[in-house]
């Protein structure tokens, strides 16, 4: 407390470094591009001016996997792409992020059948559903937003 | 136009004894599997149909002959639509490959071959297309199940939730 | 147990040649997930040092099974599974199945529907190939045209949105019409897409076509002729580039068409170049075409009065018994289609897009067959890379315009 009012003007502020470390990894989370189906469509219409997603830090999408750390899994994946996607988020390096958008990263989706995997939490353990088919980008918005939420309220014990 | 594909039918009628089906305007031949791969060089040769659109199958379960490839035909210059029927038996189905004739064939026989089973004499890459490389099966013959999955309502969520692989770290 | 595995290097021993099992070539893999294949695209490439000798594709990674799905629903409700195949073009694909169930039922369509048909189908033309401009230059590394052509489509996905209330994914055309009229901001909203647009496309032109990058990198890149076309059943953009004045659209309409006067924008050169000027040509067609659409749009019903096979208007349910039995039937069972097998075509962005339906005489379709254009376009792959350069695979995918879902249903 004393620092702050002897030091106020010398642009020093005392946090947690729980709050700092949160911060940063929520501000700029770098996504993979993972684009299947028609979500992809979607995204890249998040990623473009109307809805931009780079005011949330998403500016570059990383075609690799070992410099990205947020994995959008959009559309529907398949049971012949089933390892590649788990092969893919094995290679991202921690901390990392899954958000299933879509119906059919979701559950399935409209698909129920033998060739789209019900839901690509059976593959990945999974941080936000979004739900639509395929979901607005104010939905996706509304998705990276919990994450940020999630992420902001990430304990010590956990990655430390 | 139509009288172009009248003289098809006559030239295959003729040739290869192709008994002939009208629907909604639509003419379809059918042939047996053995003269298969000289009726379809006439087509492009003699009669002009040089696009081969279309290379599928129909499974009829129960009955004898269980599949039914299909093929599609269009003539650019003379704007005609004529389709194939070849009969193929339950038991070994066989057929010989047209991809010598319309190389085009290539990737729709592996298809076929990929999800009903049937097999193509001569063809230069007989490898599944579009099921995995190790899969059993073909899915799209009757007898195949649908893979149709329980949905995961709230009255059955506990029960699902202990059975349902779940991915981890 | 099966893993999934996709195919390895063993397997493909026969395609690749003896300099490539030796190891004097290398057998890359451009993997299913790459930013510069548009989707879920397997492509083995053998090269020496940067010369391609071959590329092999291999597809199957979105396979969904829409064909045996669409066995097990009834034919208004497998309608919904059409959306998602090719999902640039979902209206075209709805397009093609009603006409075919139209056909297989002979149902009669009036005319204002099928002016209201035209005006979607080549407004999602136009979507479509402004996603491919976008995509194309963000491949080659023109970053501005991505930008700009999501900016249009926006104002296109409104009008859909306006419609039908989805903004990709509509099922707005059923069999026997559409779902329900236009609302009244539907012709402003077009007009105003109409007015804006030509200076648009004249932007995009002003940024690639005279770009001396651009051409460097498009011109005499994937070359294919005209018999190997022929071979390979390759229609669209592809076939026009190389000279062919062919499109589904004036040779076998449908939908209302020929009341319609455009042109087929056609170029000789059968490169990367000629397709690129051939989809830019089309979209000004497009806009012509719904220039004339809209000012000749009938009055009348939307929908069919056959009502063994649309449904009745809901205001209709609470007065008319016959109505709620209709209703009733045809939501639960579904109506039933003759015995016999037909095949439709249309003219979708990437070529002909063809459905062969077969009914058995019971409410569900016995075998729905896609021809999609994507796949047989895509054969040619290996045919349009020989001798070219490793940068110039990106270009070459970008040009043949496939969408995945399109490829492996």
């Amino acid at each position: 407390m004393g620092i702050e009012q002897k030091a106020g003007n010398l642009g020093i502020v005392t946090t947690t470094l729980e709050d700092v470390v949160n911060w940063s990894r929520y501000n700029s989370m770098w996504p993979m591009l993972f684009g299947l189906a028609c979500c992809a469509i979607e995204m890249m219409s998040t990623q473009a001016s109307s809805y931009d997603l780079s005011r949330f830090g998403m500016e570059l999408n990383r075609a690799s996997p070992r410099q990205a750390d947020l994995m959008f899994v959009a559309g529907r994946v398949t049971r012949k792409m089933a390892p590649v996607l788990r092969q893919l988020y094995d290679q991202m390096p921690a901390p990392k992020w899954v958000i299933a958008m879509g119906d059919c990263a979701s559950c399935g989706g409209v698909f129920n059948n033998y060739a789209v995997v019900q839901g690509v939490d059976e593959i990945v353990p999974v941080d936000v559903y979004v739900a639509g088919c395929p979901p607005r980008p104010e939905a996706l918005i509304h998705g990276v937003m919990a994450l940020h939420e999630k992420v902001r309220h990430e304990k010590l014990a956990k990655w430390a | 136009m139509n009288d172009h594909i009248q003289r098809a039918v006559r030239v295959l009628s003729e040739r290869f004894k192709a008994e002939k089906r009208e629907f909604r305007e639509q003419v379809t031949l059918v042939l047996t599997p053995e003269t298969l791969n000289e009726a379809v060089r006439v087509l492009r040769d003699e009669l002009n149909f040089n696009m081969m659109m279309d290379v599928t199958a129909v499974d009829y379960l129960g009955e004898e002959p269980r599949f039914n490839v299909v093929y599609q035909f269009y003539s650019l210059e003379k704007n005609a639509r004529l389709s194939l029927r070849v009969p193929v038996e339950s038991l070994n189905p066989h057929l010989k490959t047209i991809e010598d004739v319309f190389p085009g064939a290539n990737w729709y026989e592996r298809e076929v071959m990929d999800m009903f089973g049937i097999i193509f004499d001569g063809h230069s890459d007989p490898r599944r297309i579009i099921m995995p490389a190790d899969w059993q099966g073909h899915p799209l013959r009757k007898d195949y199940p649908l893979g149709y999955e329980e949905v995961q309502f709230t009255f059955n969520f506990d029960e699902i939730d202990l059975r349902k692989p779940k991915g981890k770290e | 147990m099966t893993e999934n595995r996709s195919t390895n290097f063993e397997e493909l021993r026969h395609l690749l040649s003896d300099r490539a099992v030796s190891g004097e070539t290398v057998v890359l893999n451009m993997g299913p997930q790459h930013p510069a294949t548009h989707g879920v695209l397997r492509v083995l490439i053998e090269l020496d040092g940067e010369t391609l000798v071959n590329a092999i594709p291999d597809i199957g990674f979105l396979h969904t099974g829409v064909e045996k799905e669409i066995e097990n629903k009834t034919y208004q409700k497998s309608e919904v599974l059409t959306d998602r195949l090719d999902y640039m073009n979902p209206i075209g694909n709805n397009l093609a199945y009603c006409l075919a169930v139209e056909k297989l039922v002979e149902l009669d369509v009036p005319p204002r529907a099928q002016a209201i048909r035209v005006i979607l189908a080549e407004l999602t033309r136009l979507s479509s190939h402004l996603l491919w401009l976008g995509t194309t230059g963000l491949d080659l590394g023109a970053i501005s045209p991505f930008l700009y052509t999501m900016r249009e489509r926006e104002a296109l996905l409104d009008i859909f949105e306006l419609c039908s209330g989805a903004r990709m994914m509509t099922t707005y055309i059923r069999p026997g019409g559409v779902w329900r009229d236009v609302p009244g901001e539907f012709e402003g909203a077009v007009k105003n897409i109409l007015a804006t647009f030509p200076k648009r496309i004249d932007e995009y032109e002003r940024l690639l076509t005279k770009n001396i990058l651009f051409l460097d990198r498009t011109s005499k890149i994937g070359l294919i002729t005209t018999e190997d076309c022929y071979h390979y059943g390759i229609t669209g953009p592809v076939l026009r580039a190389t000279g062919i004045k062919h499109d589904l659209r004036k040779a076998q309409p449908y939908s209302g068409y020929e009341q319609y006067d455009f042109d087929i924008p056609t170029e000789t050169t059968g490169d990367v170049l000629g397709r690129y000027r051939v989809r830019v040509a089309e979209m000004r067609q497009s806009l012509r075409i719904v220039d004339q659409a809209l000012k000749q749009m009938p009055g009348g019903p939307v929908n069919s009065s056959n009502r063994k096979f649309v449904p009745p208007p809901r205001s209709e349910l609470g007065e008319s018994m016959e109505a709620l039995i209709h209703h009733f039937k045809l939501w639960t069972e579904g109506f039933p289609a003759p015995k016999g097998s037909v095949y439709v075509a249309v003219e979708s962005p990437r070529g002909e897009l063809g459905v062969f339906l077969e009914g058995d005489g019971g409410p569900k379709p016995y075998r729905c067959h896609y021809r999609t254009p994507s796949f047989a376009n895509l054969q040619t792959l290996p045919l349009m890379v020989k001798g070219r350069f490793m940068a110039d695979i990106v270009a070459i995918i970008a040009s043949i315009d496939i969408v995945l879902g399109d490829c492996d249903r």
